[in-house]
């Protein structure tokens, strides 16, 4: 189980967050503006990297809070969390 | 003769304390304190057990965790039969049941060892090999027969009757082996005040210094100085004999498995059988020691043939000898020290062998001086003996040495299990040959073998001064080199576990297989539960050998956890049965119903009079609701409260209509879209006032609709002053339906005009003298009200009504009544692929944006054909479609779609069904078919509304005018009784006021000011004033606990924050809190909490969120030895019988 270190609370078990997936996915702001295919891209396409992955997870068992969460894919290592809307270390 | 191999003194057992034990049925004597293993050897009982594959006699080899042969079934009772455990580990008590595995009809005559005979097929690979044809055979004879073959032991087939306990642990040095570096560690780390756990798998500490009566440390004697570091020790570290880490994992998580009553004869009730340890280790010192090798040899797997090293742990920590004549075969010092120990306790050592051309120590020079024949440059070649070994044939081709046992070293394997499984990096070390650990080992395990310099590295790794500790009485010996390569043989095996031999080393490097992890899995070395630890390094060499390579080329294979094995209850823990998962029950008692699953919680199926079929019982609740009224408890639907100033814009961006013109008072029906333009579900939109508004979700949907809204508005919406609380468990919910429900209803409801209530609406008013949000809407198509109550009151209201004769009807009247309506339950009518248009219900899509409305427009979703939602009627009046079959054309191949509701209506007199068609709406009145087993079922496509269709149910009804009338009296609430527990106290408090306040920074000041308790802003702490308590929550996020009394509390605070934005919703009956009092109570909370629950970590004042068990709770730490559990209403059996669970340890006597 990871040891992820929320913002607020600090480090706390895994089972105490749930993911939110990719992070800095940003709804466009006038949809219907959008072309299909670009729609089609923020709903379904997605980075799979291997390696640094920056990520958004809620500490969903805590203080319900979203934040952003720069882990590693290979070694499962968190580098760094921050609140929305700080910049990724 | 009993005991005829013990010494006459000497060895840790106690041999005032004879234990009786059987294996294969025959009674043997042993001493307390001795492994079975022990006291087997103590009785000359050497075969124990027959090999994997070939069935070959087998005896002890080891000591320890390591032993691959003497793998034995142990029977404790119906249930309590736990098979391939080492003898080696099993501590002896009073009327032990053991038995050997894998022979029939006996362990001395086993037909199955007719398979060595076969032994040449049944190499490497084999059955890759040799089931190939004919292919047919496969499934219905190869497999089968492979199965019964493979394995040992056999699982018990009866429930386990024992108890499993899991603990979460945290602390600055976990310590793993409590041998001489152990023990040193730990007294190197408690000096510096850390927080140190030390485990070792053994019962007893000290590792190899209990080997060592002849050594002194500092003047003791190594095992009273073991005696004197466990009492220095005492109190500052917590000291986990019997219990072995099993598995590193992420995070430094590490598994511990705690042994707690299998070496008791009587264990205690209260007592768990096993104890699951995850402990969370800033540091984790790894003094795991080192095991010793095997040599490889032909025939070194006959019983009689063991390590070494045992040998002298036999004789020293039990009196036992291991043979009457010996011969010791090494490639190394250490196993002369075996050779002169065993002299001296009286067997004979007929000699030496040691294939090095020269040697030169103390240790060899103690035994040359007590006239052991030294035999160097020579291994040995073959050994002869059916059960027992009686000869070993040495390398020269002409001495035979008569023997009854051989004792052999290959030198040491330092155990870097553990430190492999933490995705460490693991060094090769040219000069022993091993592969050690890059960083945090000492002692053995880090290829250290000189006492004084693990005792002084143990101290240095604990984080203290490296401390010299001066040891005398071990001989010097020269540091072991390299293993030496053997040949490829059919009988020299490398893993006696897994009956891999070098032969099938080379046939697998003949075929082709160059890398170790190929070779390991086509040959099985290494792998099961043995993992290798005999085997690893040995078969390493043989590859490097037989390709040609050094061994650091050949690389090491990785080592997976557990260590040794973990019983499946140590894993499962109390998470079976009872406690598997919180069963939640409604609010409402309902005697009688017959429940079923619904998500998380238990809903009344139906309600059945007397002996009453489910199908009759249906019925007359389906025709109630139609004809007069009936109610249903729907409690479990979720509601979350939205409110701020801009509520109805983000609710309009979230659900499909637009609320900005919904009156205050007026509901409307509401779909949830992900941004998909997918259904996810849906609900009622009510707004309570401008900036409030009260939103249900459906039973199993509630979580995620929170979450999903949470997730919008906090990182999409942000600009949208909003906040969101869940008051699920804050208000039951009991549906009233039917045509006489206005009348029903109206002597109790006085402050609230039902006349004047349009259908959609919603007021806030009183029933009797309970308060009630009162909503009028239905899901069935009559007239009806949703009454929301405190859930206290509940049961007086409904059973109010009962006596009223409204009849209660259950889940399965509600999804009748609703489909005969055409309304969708999302995820029977839906699937995640649904849209709205298809659902029929493109009339709720407004025109502004909101989350999946531009997926909408995608070309996809605009198909023509896509799939409708229908009704259908089958040709046959009686017939009920089966939900999910297929319905086609009788001209396609493929569907058109399938049924998703089927039912027979009391009110059409006929089955009925809804259904998704492609195309459906356009191909009304068609005739399709649903095949089925029996034949094709036709059936008429028609529109989904079948009952009602204008809606004319649904209209106003004149109120009568009714006397007013009370409802039943309350009846007093009575807190469940806990058991007894001297130091630890579980309690139910009285219900108290609590608010959910949402606030941002300058509002918070002024709410904390009105109410009387600033609101704390350092995350996770609480405040308290007089009698109230503010407690943090989440940045902009309060739970204010108030005394009952306090209920203008939430008028209070919202006109303290005037024009300031704040969000207070009362939750006072959504939670109950729990007391847990006493010394132990935060040991209590750690069997299923895992959080750190240290003063240090957590605080008196601390609180938050967070689960015990799988029950989300808020956790609250009012004084050292107090915490308090706000619960929600619906988890407190379950967390109460965690709770009870866990104390059960403590209770009195």
């Amino acid at each position: 189980m990871l040891l992820i270190p929320c913002p607020w609370c600090g480090q706390r078990p895994e089972n105490e967050f749930r993911y939110g997936g990719q992070a800095g996915i940003v709804r466009p702001a006038d949809p219907a503006a959008v072309s299909d295919a670009d729609w089609g891209a923020y709903l379904y396409l997605r980075d799979n990297p291997k390696g640094r992955h920056v990520e958004r997870w809620r500490h969903v068992h805590g203080c319900g809070r979203f934040f952003n969460c720069v882990r590693d894919t290979v070694t499962d290592r968190i580098a760094a969390t921050h609140k929305p809307g700080e910049a990724a270390p | 003769m009993i005991q005829q191999f013990r010494t006459q003194a000497g060895g840790r057992v106690d041999r005032s304390q004879p234990v009786h034990f059987s294996f294969d049925g025959q009674p043997y004597e042993g001493y307390a304190g001795d492994t079975l293993a022990s006291a087997l050897l103590a009785n000359d009982v050497h075969l124990v057990g027959r090999s994997f594959k070939y069935h070959r006699p087998r005896g002890i080899l080891s000591a320890g965790a390591e032993e691959p042969n003497a793998l034995v079934t142990i029977d404790r009772g119906p249930g309590r039969i736990t098979p391939n455990l080492r003898a080696t580990q099993i501590e002896l008590h009073d009327g032990l049941v053991a038995r050997s595995q894998n022979r029939f009809p006996s362990l001395r005559f086993d037909l199955g060892a007719l398979a060595g005979l076969a032994s040449p097929l049944l190499s490497a690979g084999f059955y890759y090999k040799s089931f190939m044809w004919p292919p047919s055979f496969w499934n219905r004879v190869y497999e089968p027969l492979i199965r019964r073959a493979a394995g040992l032991g056999r699982a018990p087939g009866t429930p386990d009757p024992d108890r499993y306990l899991h603990r979460y642990a945290h602390c600055d040095v976990l310590i793993v082996g409590g041998g001489a570096a152990g023990l040193a560690a730990a007294l190197g780390a408690s000096a510096t005040g850390a927080r140190v756990i030390l485990c070792d798998e053994q019962p007893e500490l000290g590792g190899s210094l209990l080997d060592e009566p002849g050594v002194t440390i500092d003047g003791w004697p190594a095992p009273d100085w073991v005696k004197e570091a466990i009492a220095t020790l005492g109190g500052s570290v917590t000291l986990l004999p019997r219990t072995t880490a099993f598995g590193w994992y992420p995070g430094n998580m590490i598994g511990l498995l705690e042994r707690v009553t299998d070496h008791l004869a009587e264990p205690a009730a209260t007592l768990p059988r096993e104890r699951l340890w995850q402990v969370r280790a800033e540091r984790v010192v790894l003094a795991t020691g080192a095991i010793e090798r095997p040599l490889v040899f032909p025939g070194n797997d006959r019983p009689g043939i063991m390590l070494a090293g045992a040998a002298r742990t036999y004789l020293h920590r039990y009196g036992v000898k291991v043979g009457g004549r010996v011969v010791v075969a090494t490639d190394n010092d250490s196993a002369y020290r075996a050779a002169t120990d065993l002299h001296a306790a009286g067997t004979e050592v007929a000699g030496i062998v040691d294939n090095r051309p020269a040697v030169d120590s103390e240790a060899v020079e103690a035994a040359r001086a007590l006239g052991i024949p030294i035999r160097t440059g020579l291994t040995i070649a073959g050994t002869e003996g059916g059960m027992r070994v009686h000869s070993a044939k040495l390398s020269n081709g002409t001495d035979v040495i008569p023997c009854d046992t051989i004792l052999m070293s290959g030198g040491w394997t330092p155990s870097v299990h553990l430190f492999s499984q933490s995705r460490g990096q693991l060094v090769f070390d040219t000069a022993s040959g091993t592969y050690l650990p890059s960083e945090g080992a000492v002692g053995a395990c880090a290829g250290v073998f000189d006492l004084s310099a693990c005792l002084r590295d143990g101290t240095e790794a604990g984080g203290s001064e490296p401390r010299t500790f001066v040891v005398a009485g071990m001989p010097s010996m020269t540091p072991a080199g390299p293993p030496a390569a053997a040949r490829p043989h059919r009988s020299a095996f490398v893993d006696f576990q897994n009956d891999v031999t070098t032969k099938d080393l080379s046939t697998a490097t003949d075929e082709g297989f160059v890398s170790i992890e190929h070779v390991k899995r086509y040959t099985t070395a290494g792998m099961a539960t043995d993992q290798g630890k005999t085997s690893n390094l040995n078969a390493l060499n043989t590859v490097a050998a037989l390709t040609g390579q050094g061994i650091e080329a050949v690389g090491l294979t990785t080592f997976r956890p557990p260590y040794t094995p973990v019983t499946f209850g140590a894993f499962a823990g109390t998470a079976r049965g009872a406690l598997f998962a919180p069963v939640r029950l409604p609010p409402i008692a309902a005697p009688g119903a017959v429940l079923e699953d619904a998500g998380t919680w238990k809903r009344a199926r139906y309600y059945p009079r007397d002996d009453e079929t489910i199908d009759a019982a249906v019925v007359r609740e389906c025709i109630a609701v139609r004809n007069e009224a009936g109610m249903l408890d729907a409690s479990t639907l979720g509601k979350i409260e939205v409110s701020g100033p801009d509520a109805a814009a983000f609710l309009s961006r979230l659900y499909t209509g637009d609320f900005s013109r919904l009156a205050p008072g007026r509901c409307r029906y509401a779909v949830l879209l992900g941004e998909d333009g997918f259904i996810r579900d849906d609900g009622i939109v009510a707004r309570l006032a401008a900036d409030r508004f009260h939103v249900t979700t459906t039973t199993g949907g509630a979580a995620f609709v929170l979450h999903h809204m949470e997730d919008y508005l906090q990182t999409e919406f942000t600009s949208l002053r909003v906040w969101l609380t869940s008051v699920t468990e804050q208000w039951a919910v009991i549906a009233v339906q039917g045509p006489r429900s206005v009348e029903i209803l109206a002597p109790f409801i006085r402050d609230i005009d039902l006349g004047a209530m349009p259908h959609m609406s919603v007021r806030e008013g009183h029933i009797g003298d309970v308060s009630l949000r009162l909503f009028r809407v239905s899901f069935t198509g009559e007239t009806g009200f949703e009454l929301n109550l405190p859930p206290d009151q509940a049961q007086r209201v409904w059973d109010t009504l009962r006596e009223r004769d409204v009849t209660p009807y259950g889940t399965d009247a509600m999804h009748i009544l609703r489909a005969e309506k055409g309304y969708i339950i999302v995820g029977q009518e839906t699937d995640g692929t649904v849209t709205p248009d298809d659902a029929g219900l493109a009339w709720t899509i407004a025109n502004g944006d909101f989350v999946g409305k531009r997926s909408l427009s995608l070309p996809d979703l605009k198909r023509p054909d896509r799939k409708h939602l229908v009704g259908l009627l089958p040709a046959d009046l009686a017939m009920v479609l089966e939900e999910g079959a297929q319905v086609t054309d009788g001209m396609r191949a493929d569907g058109l779609g399938h049924v998703t509701s089927s039912y027979f209506s009391a009110t059409l007199g006929r089955g009925f069904a809804l259904a998704l068609i492609a195309g459906g709406r356009s191909c009304i009145g068609s005739e399709l078919s649903v095949p089925m087993p029996r034949g094709d079922i036709p059936v008429t496509v028609v529109d989904p509304v079948f009952v009602d269709r204008p809606g004319e149910r649904l209209k106003v009804r004149p109120v009568p005018t009714v006397q007013p009338e009370s409802l039943l009296p309350p009846e007093p609430w009575l807190a469940p009784t806990s058991r007894p527990a001297g130091s630890v106290r579980l309690a139910i408090l009285a219900p108290t006021t609590r608010l959910a306040i949402r606030a941002g920074g300058a509002a918070a000041t002024g709410i904390g000011l009105a109410i009387g308790v600033l609101l704390p802003t350092v995350p996770c702490r609480s405040v308290i004033a007089r009698d109230r308590a503010a407690l943090w929550l989440g940045p902009d996020e309060w739970l204010i606990v108030a005394p009952e009394e306090a209920a203008d509390l939430p008028d209070q605070a919202r006109k303290a924050a005037g024009d300031h934005l704040v969000s207070v919703v009362d939750v006072s009956h959504a939670t109950r809190t729990l007391e847990l009092a006493g010394p132990a109570a935060a040991w209590c909370l750690n069997a299923f909490c895992s959080l750190d629950l240290d003063q240090s970590a957590f605080p008196v004042g601390m609180c938050s969120r967070t689960l015990l068990g799988k029950a989300p709770v808020v956790l609250w730490r009012v004084a050292g030895d107090l915490f308090h559990l706000d619960v929600g209403r619906s988890y407190v059996p379950y967390v109460w019988d965690c709770l009870e669970e866990a104390r059960l340890e403590l209770a009195d006597g």
